[in-house]
Order: C-alpha cells, then sequence, then structure tokens
C-alpha cells in the first residue's frame, strides 16, 4: 500500500507546462531532453574518469619513463645505482604478487569453507546473519589492520615461524631463521589474507546459493552423504564463480597499501624467503612511503611503478569480471 | 555410480548381503561427510578469531584514551610524550573531506544508474556497467596518484589540499554508488512507471517523482555504505592531504589531517624515548592515541553501516509481487 500512496502523489499535478497542454511537448519536452542528456553524460562520465586516470598517470609518470638510468640515480635520492627503471619496478612486481597469491592461497579454502558453511550447512534461518558476520570483516579500515597485525598478531605467528624456519627450512620458502620481530611477507599475507576473505567468501556464496537445487536432491536421493552433494553438485557448478571470486580477491590484495605499509619491513630483491625481513616490498606501500617526502623526479617515478600496478590490476579485475559476467549477477560493489 | 559402486565395510567372512548393503551406512563415507563438516565449520570460526581479535584489541587498547578532551583538541604544540593531544582537527578533516567526496559521487553516481535503469541501450551501457564493476577494483592507492596529477597538472607539483583527497575518494566511491542504486532503482516495478506514463506523465518526470521516490530509502542506503567504505581509506588521503597537527577548515587550501591517517601517523612515530625521571612523558603514548584514534574511527563505520541498515529495514518499500 506504502507504493500506491507514493505513486499517487506525483500524478495528482498535472505535468504539463502551459495550460493548453499540448501532448506532444509533454512527449519530446525540454526536461526530458536534458535529463537524458544529464543521464547519458553521468554514465559516459564513468568511462571518462577510467580513461582519465590512465591518462593522468601517464602524462605525470613521463618524466620518469624518458630519463635515463644515470638521471634517475641522481634525481631521485632512494634510486639504486646502475639500474633501469624497468630493473627498480622488477623487485617491487615481485613483491606485490608474492604478497597477493600468499594472501590468496590462505584465504581461498577458508572462503570456500565459509560460504559452504552459510550455504549449506548453517541452518537457512541463519544464513544471512552469518554472511552479515564475514561482511563486517570488510567494514574494518585497512589501517586498522595494519595496526592490528604489526602489533597484535605479528608477535603471537612468531613462533609458528620460527618453527617453520626451524623445521622446514629446507624448502625454499620456510628458509630460515625466522626474523624477529616478524615484519615479514608471510605476516603480510595472513593479514592481506584477512582482508581479502569477505570478498571471495561473498561472491563464492552467492553462486553456491545458485547451484540448481534439483542437482542437489538428485545427489542425496541417491544416497549421497551431505559432504558427496557438495562435491559432486555444488563444488563442480560453483567452479568458475570460485575462480573469479579469487580474481577479484587478488585484486584487492595487489592494490592494498596500509597493511603492507605498517607490517612490512622492506627490501627489493626477488628472494623467495617468506620469513626473512628487508627481501620484499610491493609498488603500494613503496609508493605510500616514499611520496610524501619525494621531489618532482622521485613522484614521476612512484607514478611510473603506480602505473604498472594500475595495469596489473586492471587486467586481473577485468579477467575477473569477464568471467563473472558470464554467470553471476553479482559484483563487489553491492 | 560412485555411490553403487561402493560395498559397506567387510565386517563379517561372508559377502555383505543386499540387506546389509540398503539399511547399514558405509563408515568410511559416513566418517568423511562428519570430518568435512567439522572442517567446514572450522573454516567459519577461523574466520571469527580475526574478528574478534581486532575488535577486542581496538576496544581494549583504545578506550583508556577516549575523553571528551580527546575529542575535543587538536596536536598543535604537542610534542614528546606528553599526555596531551587528541583527534578533533583529524575528524574534522574526515568529515569535510569525505562529504565533498559524497557531493562528487552522488549525482554522478545516481545520475549514471538512473541512465543504466532507464535510458540504457546499446554499447554504451553495456561498457559503462562493464567498467563500473572494473572501476571498483581500482587500488585505493592509484585513485590517489590520479587526483594528485589531475591537480598537478592544474596548480603544479606539490598540490595538497581537501579537495585532492575527496576527488581520491569519489573515484572509489562512485563505482559503489552506481551499484548500488542501479540494483535498488530495478526493484521499483515496472508497473508503477506504466501508471504513470499512463496518465500522462513524461519519462524525467516519472523518474523523479515515482522511481526515484519509491527507491529513495535503498539509495540512501547504499550512499551510506559507500561512505562508511570510503571514510576508512588511508593510502590516497596520506598522498594528497598528507599530514597537519593543527587544525584546518579550509577544504580548498592547506593540509589536512583525517583520522585514518592520524592512526597510521601515531603509529609510525612509535616509541617515545623518555627520561626515566620524567613525570609527565608516556612511552606508549602515540600507540594510545592510535589505538584510541582506530577505536573512534571503527565506532564511526559501524554507526555508519547500522543506520543503512535500519534505513532500509524501516523505509524501505515493500517489492512487488
Amino acid at each position: 500500500m506504502s507504493i500506491a500512496r507514493q505513486a499517487g502523489a506525483p500524478a495528482s499535478p498535472p505535468p504539463a507546462p502551459g495550460p493548453s497542454r499540448p501532448v506532444r511537448r509533454v512527449r519530446h519536452g525540454l526536461g526530458g531532453r536534458v535529463f537524458a542528456g544529464l543521464a547519458t553524460s553521468a554514465g559516459a562520465t564513468i568511462l571518462v574518469i577510467l580513461a582519465a586516470v590512465a591518462v593522468f598517470l601517464v602524462i605525470r609518470a613521463w618524466p620518469a619513463l624518458t630519463s635515463s638510468p644515470e638521471e634517475l640515480a641522481d634525481g631521485v635520492s632512494w634510486f639504486p645505482e646502475g639500474t633501469t627503471l624497468a630493473g627498480f619496478v622488477g623487485p617491487l612486481i615481485f613483491g606485490t604478487l608474492l604478497a597477493a597469491l600468499l594472501a590468496l592461497l590462505l584465504a581461498v579454502p577458508v572462503a570456500i569453507g565459509i560460504a559452504l558453511f552459510i550455504s549449506h550447512y548453517a541452518p537457512r534461518r541463519l544464513a544471512s546473519p552469518l554472511g552479515y558476520v564475514i561482511d563486517l570483516l570488510a567494514a574494518i579500515p585497512s589501517v586498522v589492520y595494519g595496526l592490528w597485525g604489526a602489533t597484535w598478531l605479528a608477535p603471537r605467528l612468531f613462533p609458528l615461524w620460527d618453527w617453520l624456519g626451524r623445521n622446514l627450512g629446507f624448502v625454499p620458502f620456510f628458509e630460515g631463521p625466522a626474523s624477529s620481530p616478524p615484519r615479514v611477507v608471510m605476516t603480510v599475507g595472513v593479514v592481506l589474507a584477512v582482508m581479502i576473505l569477505p570478498i571471495i567468501t561473498a561472491v563464492t556464496r552467492e553462486v553456491f546459493l545458485q547451484t540448481p537445487r534439483l542437482h542437489e536432491e538428485a545427489a542425496l536421493a541417491l544416497g549421497a552423504t551431505r559432504w558427496e552433494m557438495v562435491r559432486m553438485a555444488v563444488l563442480p557448478f560453483g567452479r568458475s564463480g570460485v575462480i573469479s571470486a579469487s580474481m577479484l580477491g587478488l585484486g584487492r590484495a595487489l592494490g592494498e597499501t596500509m597493511a603492507v605499509l605498517m607490517i612490512l619491513g622492506p627490501g627489493f630483491t626477488y628472494s623467495l624467503a617468506l620469513l626473512q625481513v628487508g627481501r620484499h616490498q610491493t609498488i603500494a606501500a613503496n609508493i605510500a612511503n616514499q611520496f610524501p617526502e619525494a621531489n618532482p623526479l622521485g613522484v614521476s617515478t612512484l607514478i611510473a611503478t603506480g602505473l604498472v600496478l594500475f595495469v596489473i590490476t586492471l587486467a586481473v579485475n577485468m579477467g575477473a569480471r569477464w568471467v563473472i559476467s558470464r554467470r553471476a549477477e553479482f559484483s563487489g560493489a553491492n | 555410480m560412485t555411490l553403487l559402486d561402493r560395498k559397506g565395510p567387510p565386517t563379517t567372512g561372508r559377502p555383505p548381503s543386499t540387506r546389509d548393503l540398503l539399511t547399514r551406512g558405509d563408515i568410511r563415507r559416513t566418517v568423511t561427510d562428519r570430518v568435512m563438516t567439522g572442517v567446514i565449520t572450522g573454516a567459519f570460526l577461523v574466520a571469527l578469531v580475526p574478528l574478534v581479535s581486532v575488535s577486542w584489541t581496538v576496544l581494549s587498547n583504545g578506550i583508556g584514551r577516549l575523553s571528551p578532551y580527546f575529542f575535543s583538541v587538536s596536536m598543535r604544540g604537542v610534542f614528546g610524550g606528553m599526555d596531551a593531544g587528541g583527534i578533533y582537527h583529524a575528524i574534522l578533516g574526515t568529515v569535510l573531506i569525505t562529504a565533498v567526496a559524497t557531493l562528487i559521487s552522488v549525482p554522478v553516481g545516481l545520475m549514471a544508474a538512473i541512465y543504466l535503469v532507464e535510458y540504457g541501450r546499446g554499447p554504451l551501457a553495456r561498457a559503462v556497467t562493464f567498467f563500473v564493476d572494473v572501476m571498483t577494483g581500482i587500488p585505493s592507492i592509484v585513485a590517489g596518484l590520479f587526483a594528485y596529477a589531475l591537480f598537478a597538472a592544474i596548480f603544479g607539483p606539490g598540490v595538497r589540499f581537501g579537495v585532492v583527497g575527496s576527488v581520491a575518494l569519489s573515484v572509489l566511491m562512485i563505482p559503489v554508488v552506481v551499484r548500488s542504486s542501479e540494483e535498488m532503482l530495478r526493484l521499483v516495478p515496472n508497473e508503477l512507471r506504466e501508471a504513470a506514463y499512463a496518465l500522462g506523465v513524461p519519462k524525467w518526470l516519472t523518474i523523479v517523482k515515482v522511481v526515484l521516490r519509491t527507491a529513495v530509502a535503498g539509495i540512501g542506503t547504499g550512499i551510506m555504505l559507500a561512505v562508511a567504505r570510503v571514510i576508512g581509506e588511508t593510502a590516497p588521503l596520506l598522498i594528497t592531504v598528507g599530514v597537519i597537527d593543527s587544525i584546518n577548515r579550509n577544504v580548498f587550501e592547506g593540509r589536512m589531517m583525517t583520522l585514518p591517517v592520524y592512526v597510521f601517523r601515531q603509529y609510525s612515530q612509535g616509541l617515545v624515548p623518555c627520561a626515566p625521571d620524567a613525570v609527565d612523558c608516556i612511552a606508549t603514548v602515540n600507540f594510545d592515541r592510535a589505538w584510541a584514534a582506530a577505536l573512534t574511527l571503527i565506532l564511526i563505520v559501524m554507526l555508519l553501516n547500522l543506520l543503512a541498515r535500519l534505513i532500509s529495514r524501516y523505509f524501505a518499500p515493500k517489492a512487488g509481487r
């Protein structure tokens, strides 16, 4: 009834501008054209903004892109001697990908578990409150995660890292000795995993909920246990959803700044040693770290690295959206 | 297939009878099912650990410094381990910058959503839909770099004032507003539009007076959630607005402090070296302030979230059946 009331109100004032009320003018009135134009240009603005992001980054990065390595080394205090811009960005890209993939590796299994729990294990009435609880993780600002990760989580993770370094040190990833305090990429991976958990869970949950009821019931009717039903009906159906959710999570992890900046002890190498400090740095954290005190050429160099990050995340996100747009009505924005 | 192949456990020497197969469960399958139920429930509980732990550490570490004094003073003239200083300037900066960002994002986002729902046809609409989704994935630091690059092109390098930060936040906020508003506009039943058309109301008036009015609660919720999402952004504000210790009310000139940046700033200043006999010196005062500001920030975000849920619960129209 509230609809009827609301709908009734606008109908009462006659829309026609003049007393003679020419019907044709109502259809093609000026207001209509202006409004349609406004709406369309707002839509086009989205595309313009995205293009402008790319264009302005390129413009500002241009001085660094066209400078010789010597000029960069002279003009920028933290630029390493004897490398090109690509040689400088390389370890940063490596660090960014390493931290993000680590986070993904930790987050995806847990997220699938949570999504299954919410969609198929928890009582149906609880499904949406439980989903809301997980979404709360996304509401916590990243700087708070950084503060928490650096002061609360890191000391508690150290015994585990120490144990890994002692007992699994022969694996290149866990090469000891584990650094203390553990301002290492492994700790960053754990915090990033927590941060991307909500988005992966949300997408996966939606896809699992879309599993055709008949598939599930058919499996159960054949005598499958609940886990067998999940394995045979739900997981195969949701596979592409899980993949695109993971890619969305990867996109988030790649661009995360504050948690990395506050936890990681930076370094610029291609090291695989996850437990050692001063080996890795990500693009985003490096920008936030150097930007406030950088000179114009330094700013330009940082924007060039930001451009690389933009391209990487754009590619990952477009891939994820392409997969997701073929099946689910879902985006990270809702 | 696989189900029928599996035999029950050979408990006795003789092969199990058909009756056994049908009535007794397969132990191995039952155990696997139980174990997986445990694992999946465990995954959910594991996710609760960080949530509870973050909430608890922030609450227990931050509550001690929260006081009217803390909310009402800036950091001007505060140095060393002084037991003083507050977040008034940071709250002010956060509110102003977020408000300007909302002023930019809501008209653009809402009109774009109207375009997509009411007018959008053809390749432009498809492109907008796709790139709105892609835009949600822009890293916040890149949005900050963009805003800086944009204003540096106009005002020259080294530009830092509130509106730059607002523009950076708008880049992050617009896609969220578009998606949530779009969803709400699509919920408006078509019968309402058709009824308005039948009465001779032009399309744009139908949108303004019928569609928007029906969806206003949902759109309000979406905007609240979008604000809650960008209010905690740190990295773009760190590089576009900078840090300052005193109060700045002008978003068009000079650096401003914001709450998330304040948390980071206090954290990165670290422990204060105190003389052993100093009376008015707290070694951990910077961390204490960081935790208290983090608690304030979380409370603001949670309040916005709660408000958004309340709006949608009490003002949402009943969806058409």
